[in-house]
């Protein structure tokens, strides 16, 4: 059984079709990604996915419930959460603030009991605090938790999303461009972060990622979107020599060259 | 040792500004030397203990005394206390939910006249059988029913704007305010609910209950004595309760969400805040605030009408928290003291300083003009009239050199 499933999922905007019967699995343990040309459809697969759009015909599946229909704070809850593929941390809260926040939905306090500051409140805000770090420590930014979100570096914005997005402690972890515009070598310290993920942290992650050098290093399953379609799947090296998916990405008659060479 | 030392330096400045204020007791400058201990106070590297303690000696000891021999002080600091409270469940909503709501001063309104209408003969306009003035005993009941019409208007407010931002809502708050105050305005007839422009009078205040206690001790204060510090103890312990409500919330799953909304709705979402239920919820804690200070307020003015409700009241408070600092706590207290302080003290102290050299008769020489008596200087010159004008002069100012606010909100961990 797939930790996710989509069976023929279509959204259209207007009269174009931004995803047209897209089927996909992500199997419970595997990294897979989501790969194709620009406006290909990946990141409104994700706004799908999380609730941020409802798809117009299809089957969405999450641990065999369907998501669709579902607001995206209760896809969250549900244990899928993301990161945003144009950075969108909340600016003027500190850093461990972002990833508190992230645990909104795993925190049970209620108003009473915030009011009342008692000591169930004291405990849980300790406890969230303190996982908090944790994943600041995993992610690398610990020595920066009291700085606004807005003075860390590029790619440290891009890892404490990453942080966010597990303080919700999700099942899948969907990752939309995390290494965009990271030099090659932060680029593999934050491969090396995926692997690490799966198991301890999460079930399964789906990324979008434009670099194939990451994309191939630690993909199991590869999926291929052109044009709202998934053209192909399978493993890197599958991919890799499919003609549809070089076609797609370098166009028409690029295949023949590619063979030659 | 810094400690220690800035404890010592605080003590002295605290009792030394009393003292001064205690025996110059008509100086506004004295005054303001003394309520400036507390600023003082927040900024000083000073234990939480010595913190708290001083705080409460200020406001529950030396402030009181100050009062009984000058009523205007008190009369000043009843004010500040008001538009603390009312600052604080605006900074709730504008501040940290980033709701901009331009008609707060509807909820402020509706407490109001709520404890107005039931706490005046008003209500045996349409409620047969002579039940009122409620007896001030009630009024306890009111305040804390008060919070929950507060919030119940908030919800009103807040569930069919929801879908709105930025101008758009602060359009439609600003409607709401506007139809709150001509509800009021025009709810004498059919059935005379809020007797109109002409407003609601005498209003009932809160019960003395202490009174018996009072004279236990050999203590005859007659009651016209005992409500101005009485009004006191009742705002100050209201602000307290709701800056203790305000910083829970503040360092809770509930703040932080509220400041997620704020600064980015989608990714919010995104992070599994339901992010309805909490701009609702920001709403109603806001309203609620408002509503209690409203029933103050109407018990202490015995009079109220339209007039004390309008849209400048509204953008009044929002300047106070655009001034102190958006989302900021400390901020929005800064600012209500400072502009209620620059109201009540700076401009009437400087209008009756013009007055007094006018009466003095003396006559200045001055370049180009030559000599100038005194005496011919324009009434129109009084800085009293000129309140809205200083007042925007500093909120442009502010824009330029310091947007973020006197107090912006601190990054470093509250312990």
């Amino acid at each position: 059984m797939a930790l996710l499933e989509l069976k023929k999922v279509s959204k259209r905007f207007g009269g174009l079709l931004a995803l047209g019967e897209v089927d996909l699995k992500v199997e419970d343990g595997a990294i897979a990604s989501l790969i194709g040309p620009n406006g290909a459809g990946k990141t409104t697969l994700f706004n799908t996915l999380t609730g941020i759009y409802r798809p117009d015909e299809g089957e969405i599946r999450f641990e065999s419930r369907s998501l669709i229909g579902l607001a995206p704070d209760k896809i969250t809850s549900a244990g899928v959460s993301r990161t945003f593929q144009n950075i969108r941390l909340f600016a003027h809260m500190t850093v461990i603030e972002n990833v508190l926040v992230g645990m909104h939905c795993r925190l049970s306090t209620s108003f009473g009991e915030i009011i009342w500051g008692g000591k169930a409140f004291q405990a849980s805000e300790e406890q969230a605090r303190r996982r908090a770090m944790e994943l600041l420590e995993l992610t690398g930014l610990r020595h920066r938790q009291d700085e606004w979100a807005h003075q860390l570096s590029y790619g440290e914005q891009r890892r404490l999303e990453i942080a966010r997005a597990l303080a919700a402690a999700p099942k899948l972890l969907l990752l939309d461009e995390p290494t965009a515009g990271m030099n090659s070598l932060e680029a593999q310290s934050l491969m090396a972060l995926f692997k690490e993920l799966v198991g301890p942290y999460v079930k399964a992650i789906l990324l979008i990622e434009h670099n194939m050098r990451v994309v191939m290093g630690i993909s199991d399953h590869v999926h291929v979107l052109d044009y709202g379609e998934k053209i192909a799947e399978g493993t890197p090296e599958q991919v890799r020599q499919n003609p549809r998916v070089i076609e797609a990405y370098l166009g028409q008659g690029a295949w023949a060259e590619h063979a030659q060479s | 040792m810094t400690q220690s030392l800035a404890t010592f330096g605080l003590l002295v400045y605290v009792i030394a500004s009393f003292l001064l204020a205690y025996f110059t007791s008509q100086s506004t400058l004295a005054f303001l030397l003394f309520e400036a201990s507390l600023l003082l106070l927040y900024y000083a590297p000073v234990s939480r203990l010595v913190r708290n303690g001083m705080g409460g000696l200020v406001l529950f000891g030396l402030m009181p005394i100050l009062g009984v021999i000058n009523g205007y002080y008190l009369e000043v600091a009843i004010q500040i206390g008001i538009f603390v409270a009312l600052a604080l469940g605006l900074n709730i909503v504008v501040g940290f939910v980033g709701l901009l709501n331009l008609g707060f001063v509807a909820f402020y309104a509706i407490g109001a006249y709520f404890w107005a209408i039931f706490g005046s003969p008003q209500a045996n306009a349409f409620i047969a059988g002579g039940f009122f003035p409620l007896s001030p005993n009630w009024f306890f009941l009111f305040l804390l029913l008060s919070i929950a019409i507060g919030a119940l208007t908030g919800l009103l407010l807040g569930l069919p704007v929801l879908r709105l931002r930025g101008d758009y809502l602060a359009i439609v708050t600003l409607g709401f305010a506007e139809v709150v105050r001509a509800l009021i305005n025009n709810l004498d007839k059919p059935i005379n609910l809020t007797n109109g422009p002409r407003g609601i009078t005498p209003i009932e205040r809160p019960p003395l209950f202490f009174k018996p206690l009072l004279e236990f001790f050999g203590l005859e204060v007659a009651d016209a004595g005992l409500y101005p510090i009485y009004f006191y103890f009742l705002v100050v312990l209201l602000v307290c309760a709701i800056y203790l409500i305000t910083r829970s919330l503040e360092d809770s799953r509930i703040g932080r969400a509220w400041k997620a909304i704020r600064e980015d709705e989608v990714a919010a979402a995104a992070m599994g805040i339901p992010v309805v239920r909490l701009k609702l919820l920001g709403f109603a804690v806001g309203a609620s605030f408002a509503s209690a200070v409203g029933v103050l307020f109407a018990a202490k003015q015995v009079f109220i009408n339209p007039e004390s409700f309008t849209f400048m009241e509204s953008i009044g408070v929002l300047a106070m928290i655009i001034l102190g600092g958006m989302g900021s706590v400390p901020g929005a207290i800064l600012g209500a003291t400072g502009v209620t302080i620059l109201n009540l003290q700076l401009l009437k102290g400087l209008s009756l300083w013009l007055n007094t050299l006018r009466q003095s008769g003396a006559v200045w020489s001055l370049p180009l003009i030559g000599s100038y008596a005194l005496s011919d200087l324009p009434v129109q010159f009084e800085p009293a009239k000129y309140e809205r004008m200083v007042f925007g002069l500093i909120l442009m100012l502010m824009m330029i050199f310091r947007p973020q606010g006197i107090l912006p909100p601190r990054q470093e961990r509250r312990k």
